[in-house]
């Protein structure tokens, strides 16, 4: 029988990223149907929604943290794995695929050894799929941060990901 | 030249990947170096619809139009064009027809033939900037409704001009209107609900996007005025997190209109209270579907329900609620203003009005554009869109998303329109369109929408949760070579059951895509299976055949 | 009143009031629609698709469990489209799901598997992948193969809206998703009661109890150097005839003594006995704690199911537990002390075997503070569907046995004992004797039924010029509702009863299971006709309180004393743990 351990509560207690999420749910507690909300604040601060997050959240807002899971595991922008420094995202919406965009979600994967959710060993990118950020004018994109790349070649990839430390 | 001229440029999310940002910036340092800063205001606007043109600049009110602009070029067009008058041909939009140069944005076939009501403003105005938004009768439908219209007047109105939801259902939005405002109110419920679907989950599409980007405000005035007439007092849109930059407007201008006095506690004086506030998505096309968007309001999963009851009668919170899709609501406001009957006059019997097309794939203009109900195809694709990239045959149109269906050669000439498309196993769904040329694989792209459907199926009912894996198993079969002969009689027996038995719109046209390509590409289908040949050689483990691919080539 | 309305189905006219489903109203007119994920009054989502009918002018087949009928529709439940497309989606289930039935627990009372067999379905007829998911078999109580789970949620519903306990949830999206606690944890990482109710609610083999327990019966029975007891709780003999196709309510006491007799046990007992002792124990502390004045209200603990409730979502209310173990472990500690010492035999080769309605009793006999002298109390819990396997491997058949009686010292129990396992039972027993300690008179009949309850009752009595207050609260949601107003202090009680399992233990978790669409429902509308056999077991007890029983002042004389004196307090009563809700290290399933 093997039991993962987790951070125990005194790990969070003056905890940055956990005083920061105490303040978000104090502002959201009494606001109907805020779960959502916060789950994308908490994954801001911590990056990702690990088990413990989760906890913590479902208990300040006392909702069963199974409700909880349920939703993180339902919306697909919620990960409970580390993400990249930076998190490409590749459109797999149908203006890009026409346009070849499997060819480059391919060539990422080689390139950098993973697979879509998947973080690189030096800890610098993870590999998302998405479904239109509708530029399809642009088609086929990769977005990554706030940067979208528009009629992308496979060739193009390695140019794109030097532009990131 | 003493009236000042706007340079109007292109800010949608599109062009700003584009470089938009960096075009603004070198414009105003040129500005600033000719001395010119009295002359010319420049502003930042919404998509203009040729996104693949990007970043694009208008000069106006002349409507000189510069595309495909790079930082160097507009150096040039500040010295040649603002301090000199002359326009910078080279820089002009050429016909890719006729290889002429066009100058003025409205003499563009691309521009020229639509007809712009839900994207009336788009691309002219800034999207936040309110007094921009006043200047084009901004606001005035609200203050004619609060001060002038009892509800059921401007329910008549909706209902004589004809308009159905854009979201996707076309159901008529002045009888969802009558029947939510008609719907009771327990004593002890505080309010009914108006919401926006700002979701806009078809891949494809982009155009709700669009209006928020370009336009926030109209449909904010709508929301507004849907809550006075069916007596809500609290708005909500719905909106993807994909859209970072219309979250970001549609908050500026919502706090913009507060400020106004359009939002909040007795709006223009009228005693009537209303607000709007934005929750956001988190990845989940079921969402779209109205009572799935309800449950991620409340903070759940967005997992559909039974109807009925319907929203209207039971909806956020089981409140009764009015759902519309964007581009609805951004038809309101004209309405209001120009008469339901004007707007009537647009499009064809049973479908009224203009409707926005998002067109992507192998055609040469892809973009946005709004067009009357009833516009062909052929229209759209040849005289709109350009026509296809390297002269090629005309192939399918996928319209309507993974909900609809393939139009091919012998639909181009028919009316788009709902009961039209219906009658072809198609739909128009929110307006994606995405045009393939003779090098496409139907049965490719009937598996990338099934591979769609089943990502991003919700599980909650048998028929779509398992039916639609199955039959994606049994294209991914049928593309790697191991197809069977009854395998198409398995697709069809397995498309009826999920259509028939799905809990709701998702799974109820999951097969669409598969029955459509069924329906009107099945001798590529047989070839994969019989054959193992993928005639347009797009499937990696078939062969390539030499036979001519079915498609109609070199229409111009 | 409601409105009424008319419409057909299948021809025949049919009316009800307004709001009743096409599946309701069928069911009033004999037409059994099949339904998988439907359960009467908890679950109407329209999920699973397989209550299927056609309504004139629909153009898609509608779920008949959650459409309203409406005034004039007709409605077709058996035309072929209908019958095709329901057995297409048992077809689809089955496509994902492992068709172990031959090795399923729920082999034969299998709602998906009377279905196939329904529905003539001779084939697997999709292929194609299936969910992988590891089984939770580390819960000393709960097993969970979520492989065959079929997404009906009905253990979701039960779970969050009976129980209050909200362990369930979908996990993951679309064609990946089944029902579990959250991230997929075991049972132990959760605040789960192990009450059982899931397991009763789920049609398929996908939640289960513990089942190792019968091979150690087997085992002990078969050793020489055993000497093999067994206690019977007290709603087993208004159970157990079911597995034997017997009425429900059918009161098999002898038979069941018989039974155990055959199979070799050394002793047959009664766990009733336990229970009369917890009633001198319990009663004994609550007229203390009355005459302190402290940490009243008193709550019965003779339920692990609540305890473990109390134990994770009340953590405040420990204090006011009874400290008094359950009869289960009461009797488990006497058997290796008192029968010990009686019969002359080393308590280490005493193997106390018990049969429970519950499957929380499993996780109650392993929890470390029921210890005798280094010694488990009770070594085995059987529930009452595996005592029934146990009864048929050994090529018994109930119905057919001759009536036998308990054995001495701790088969003889009063009627108080017996009606703990039916509503309001506990609660009952305990007043028979503290009202008669308190007054010197004997409760009168009409008093004490007041309290007999499925769900919740409340009973004032004047008592010696003080008015008290007693409360019953039977399944964890009334109780919920209950403490939670006594927290906020809207009401005042000063003893409290309360049953994790609706009903009480005739409704426990580990009571026979029907291979019936509305297995639950039967289950808790059956509780009465267990519970009200119970109340016709005490009336034909010749003694009905257990201070009469003469077997407990036996006991009392001879080896305890008082109760509440040294010895009770060392062996009977214990101690409660504030448990987290959710642990922050989880176990790992494979
Ligand atoms: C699977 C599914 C996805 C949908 N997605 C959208 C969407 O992204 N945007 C939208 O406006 N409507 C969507 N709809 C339609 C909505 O459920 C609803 O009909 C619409 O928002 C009503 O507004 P309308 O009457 O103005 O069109 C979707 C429906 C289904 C079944
Ligand atoms: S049809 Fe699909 S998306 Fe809709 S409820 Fe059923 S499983 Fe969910
Ligand atoms: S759950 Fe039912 S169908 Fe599945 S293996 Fe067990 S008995 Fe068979
Ligand atoms: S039911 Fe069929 S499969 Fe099962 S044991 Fe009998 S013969 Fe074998
Ligand atoms: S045993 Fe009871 S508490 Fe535990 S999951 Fe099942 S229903 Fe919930
Ligand atoms: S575990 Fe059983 S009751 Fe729960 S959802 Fe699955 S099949 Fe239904
Ligand atoms: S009611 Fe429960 S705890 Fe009490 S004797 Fe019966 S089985 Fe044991
Ligand atoms: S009520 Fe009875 S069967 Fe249910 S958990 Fe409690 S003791 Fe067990
Ligand atoms: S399909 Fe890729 S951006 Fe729309
Ligand atoms: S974003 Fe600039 S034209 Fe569409
Ligand atoms: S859908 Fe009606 S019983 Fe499951």
């Amino acid at each position: 029988m093997k039991v993962e351990t987790q951070p125990k509560p005194d790990v969070i207690k003056g905890n940055e990223n956990y005083s920061r999420l105490d303040k978000l749910i104090e502002e959201y507690k009494e606001k109907e149907g805020s779960l959502i909300t916060v789950l994308h604040q908490a994954q801001k601060i911590f990056g990702h929604l690990p088990r413990e997050v989760q906890i913590y959240i479902a208990e300040k807002m006392g909702i069963p943290f199974p409700e909880v899971y349920g939703v993180v595991s339902f919306y697909s922008l919620f990960s409970m794995k580390p993400r990249g420094k930076y998190t490409i995202e590749v459109c797999m919406g149908t203006a890009c695929y026409v346009k070849g965009a499997q060819h480059i979600l391919e060539q990422l994967k080689k390139e950098l050894n993973v697979q879509p959710g998947e973080i690189t060993p030096d800890r610098r990118f993870t590999i998302e799929t998405t479904r239109c950020k509708g530029a399809c004018s642009l088609a086929p994109i990769i977005a990554i941060g706030k940067d979208i790349y528009s009629k992308v070649k496979p060739e193009m990839t390695k140019d794109i990901l030097n532009n990131y430390e | 030249m003493n009236q000042q001229k706007k340079l109007l440029i292109c800010s949608g999310a599109s062009c700003i990947s584009s470089g938009a940002n960096k075009i603004k910036a070198v414009l105003e340092e040129q500005i600033a170096r000719h001395n010119l800063t009295s002359k010319f205001e420049i502003v930042e606007t919404g998509c203009m619809g040729s996104c693949d043109l990007g970043p694009l600049m208008v000069v106006s009110p002349e409507g000189i139009f510069y595309h495909s602009l790079k930082p160097r070029d507009i150096k040039d067009i500040a010295e040649k064009h603002f301090v000199n008058g002359q326009i910078v041909e080279g820089l002009l939009y050429k016909d890719p027809v006729t290889g002429k140069q066009i100058p003025k944005i409205d003499d563009i076939p691309f521009f020229q033939k639509q007809t712009k009501i839900a994207l009336r403003n788009c691309g002219r105005i800034h999207p936040i900037n309110i007094n921009d938004y006043l200047a084009v009768k901004g606001y005035q439908a609200l203050q004619k409704v609060l001060h002038e219209m009892a509800p059921e007047e401007v329910i008549h109105e909706i209902k004589i001009s004809g308009l159905r939801g854009r979201g996707g259902g076309g159901f008529p939005t002045g009888i969802k209107w009558e029947i939510t405002r008609k719907s009771e109110l327990k004593l002890e419920d505080q309010t009914k609900y108006v919401i926006c679907n700002a979701d806009e989950g078809d891949p494809g599409a982009f155009m709700d996007r669009s209006i928020l980007e370009g336009d926030p405000h109209s449909v904010i005035e709508a929301m507004v005025i849907a809550g006075y007439v069916i007596g809500a007092r609290q708005g909500y849109v719905y909106i993807r997190a994909e859209y970072p930059l219309a979250i970001e407007r549609l908050e500026a201008a919502i706090k913009a209109a507060r400020k106004y006095g359009a939002l909040g506690e007795n709006i223009f004086d009228s005693g009537f209270d209303f607000d709007v506030e934005v929750r956001i998505g988190a990845g989940a096309f079921v969402c779209g579907e109205e009572t799935a968007l309800i449950h991620s309001i409340q903070g759940g999963r967005g997992e559909p329900r039974p109807k009925p009851p319907f929203p209207a009668a039971k909806g956020l919170w089981n409140k009764p609620t009015l759902i519309n899709n964007v581009e609805t609501l951004a038809n309101i406001p004209v309405i209001i203003l120009r008469g339901g009957n004007w707007y009537s006059r647009f499009g064809i019997e049973s479908s009224r009005g203009t409707k926005v097309f998002a067109l992507s794939g192998d055609i040469n203009n892809t973009g946005l554009i709004e067009v009357p109900m009833g516009t062909s195809l052929r229209t759209i694709i040849y005289e709109l869109g350009g026509g296809i990239p390297g002269n090629k045959g005309f192939k399918a149109a996928l319209i309507g998303g993974p909900s609809g269906g393939v139009l091919t050669a012998q639909h181009l000439d028919l009316p788009l329109d709902y009961n039209t498309l219906a009658k072809t196993g198609a739909m128009i769904g929110s307006g994606g369109l995405v045009i393939m040329d003779e090098n496409s694989c139907m049965v490719d792209i009937a598996k990338f929408y099934l591979d769609f459907i089943q990502d991003e199926s919700c599980g909650k009912c048998t028929p779509c949760r398992i039916g639609t894996k199955r039959m994606l198993e049994i294209l991914k079969w049928i593309i790697s070579g191991k197809g069977k002969t009854n395998d198409l009689v398995e697709l069809e027996d397995l498309g009826r059951l999920i259509k028939e038995t799905s809990l709701c719109g998702l799974g109820m046209s999951a097969p669409n895509p598969v029955l459509s390509t069924l329906k009107n590409f099945r001798d590529e289908y047989e070839a994969h299976i019989q054959e193992k040949i993928c005639p347009a050689g797009v499937c990696e483990s078939l062969r390539k055949t030499t036979k001519k691919p079915k498609a109609e080539g070199g229409v111009k | 009143m409601k409105k009424k309305i008319s419409f057909e189905i299948d021809d025949q006219k049919v009316e009800v009031d307004e709001g009743t489903t096409i599946l309701e109203a069928a069911a009033q007119i004999g037409i059994d629609i099949p339904t998988l994920c439907y359960l009467k009054d908890i679950n109407a989502e329209g999920a699973c698709r397989v209550c299927l009918v056609e309504v004139e002018g629909e153009p898609r087949l509608v779920a008949s469990c959650v459409y309203e009928a409406r005034d004039g529709i007709k409605v077709k439940t058996t035309t072929p489209r209908v019958i095709k497309a329901r057995k297409q989606v048992i077809e689809l289930l089955l496509s994902d799901h492992p068709a172990d039935c031959l090795t399923c627990i729920a082999n034969q009372s299998c709602e998906l598997q009377s279905l196939a067999k329904d529905y003539d379905v001779r084939d697997i007829r999709y292929r194609g992948e299936r969910r992988k998911i590891p089984i939770d078999d580390l819960s000393p109580s709960i097993v969970r193969e979520p492989e065959k789970c079929i997404m009906c949620r009905r253990c979701i519903t039960v779970c969050k809206k009976v129980v209050t306990a909200a362990i369930y949830d979908v996990n993951e999206r679309g064609f990946n998703s089944f029902a579990a606690p959250a991230t997929h944890d075991s049972q132990i990482d959760t605040p789960c009661t192990y009450c059982g109710q899931c397991i009763l609610t789920c049609p398929t083999g996908a939640l289960y109890e513990q089942r190792q327990d019968s091979e150690w019966v087997w085992e002990a029975l078969a050793d020489p150097d055993k000497h093999v007891i067994i206690q019977t709780a007290p709603s087993i003999r208004s159970t157990i005839g079911e597995m034997f196709g017997m009425p429900i309510g059918s009161l098999v006491t002898g038979k069941l003594v018989a039974a155990l007799k055959h199979l070799g046990f050394d002793r047959v007992f009664d766990d009733c006995f336990g229970a009369d002792v917890v009633v001198m124990e319990e009663g004994a502390e609550f007229i203390h704690r009355l005459k302190e004045g402290k940490r009243l209200p008193q709550f019965t603990s003779c339920c692990p199911g609540w305890v473990k409730f109390a134990e994770n979502f009340y953590h405040e209310l420990l204090p006011h537990l009874s400290t008094v173990r359950s009869p289960q472990q009461v009797f488990g500690a006497l058997s290796k002390t008192y029968y010990a010492e009686k019969m002359e035999i080393d308590p280490k080769k005493i193997f106390c075997v018990s049969t429970m309605p519950c499957i929380a009793k499993k996780f109650e006999a392993q929890r470390p503070e029921m210890t005798v002298n280094g010694m488990w109390a009770v070594d085995a819990v059987l529930t009452t569907r595996e005592l029934g396997q146990i009864i048929k491997q050994a090529g018994l058949d109930l119905k057919k046995l001759p009536d036998e009686e308990y054995d001495d010292p701790m088969g003889y129990a009063s009627g108080a004992g017996v009606i703990f396992g039916a509503g309001g039972g506990v609660m009952e027993a305990t007043l028979r004797t503290v009202y008669e300690k308190l007054t010197g008179e004997k409760m009168k009949e009409f008093q004490f039924k007041a309290i007999r309850s499925d769900s919740f009752r409340e009973l004032e009595l004047e008592i010696n010029g003080q008015l008290l207050r007693f409360g019953v609260a039977r399944g964890l949601g009334n109780a919920r509702h209950l403490i939670d107003r006594i927290l906020k202090g809207e009401v005042e009680y000063h003893f409290i009863e309360i049953m994790a399992c609706p009903g009480g233990c005739v409704g426990g978790g580990g009571q026979p299971i029907y291979s019936h669409k509305d297995r639950w429902y039967m289950q808790v509308n059956a509780g009465n006709h267990r519970g009200n056999a119970l109340f016709r077991a005490d009336e034909a007890k010749e003694y009905r309180t257990a201070h009469e029983n003469p077997a407990i002042q036996k006991l009392y004389r001879e080896f305890l004393g008082e109760p509440m004196g040294k010895l009770s307090r060392k062996l009977f009563h214990t101690t409660y743990t504030k448990r987290p809700m959710y642990s922050r290290s989880k176990h790992v399933l494979h």
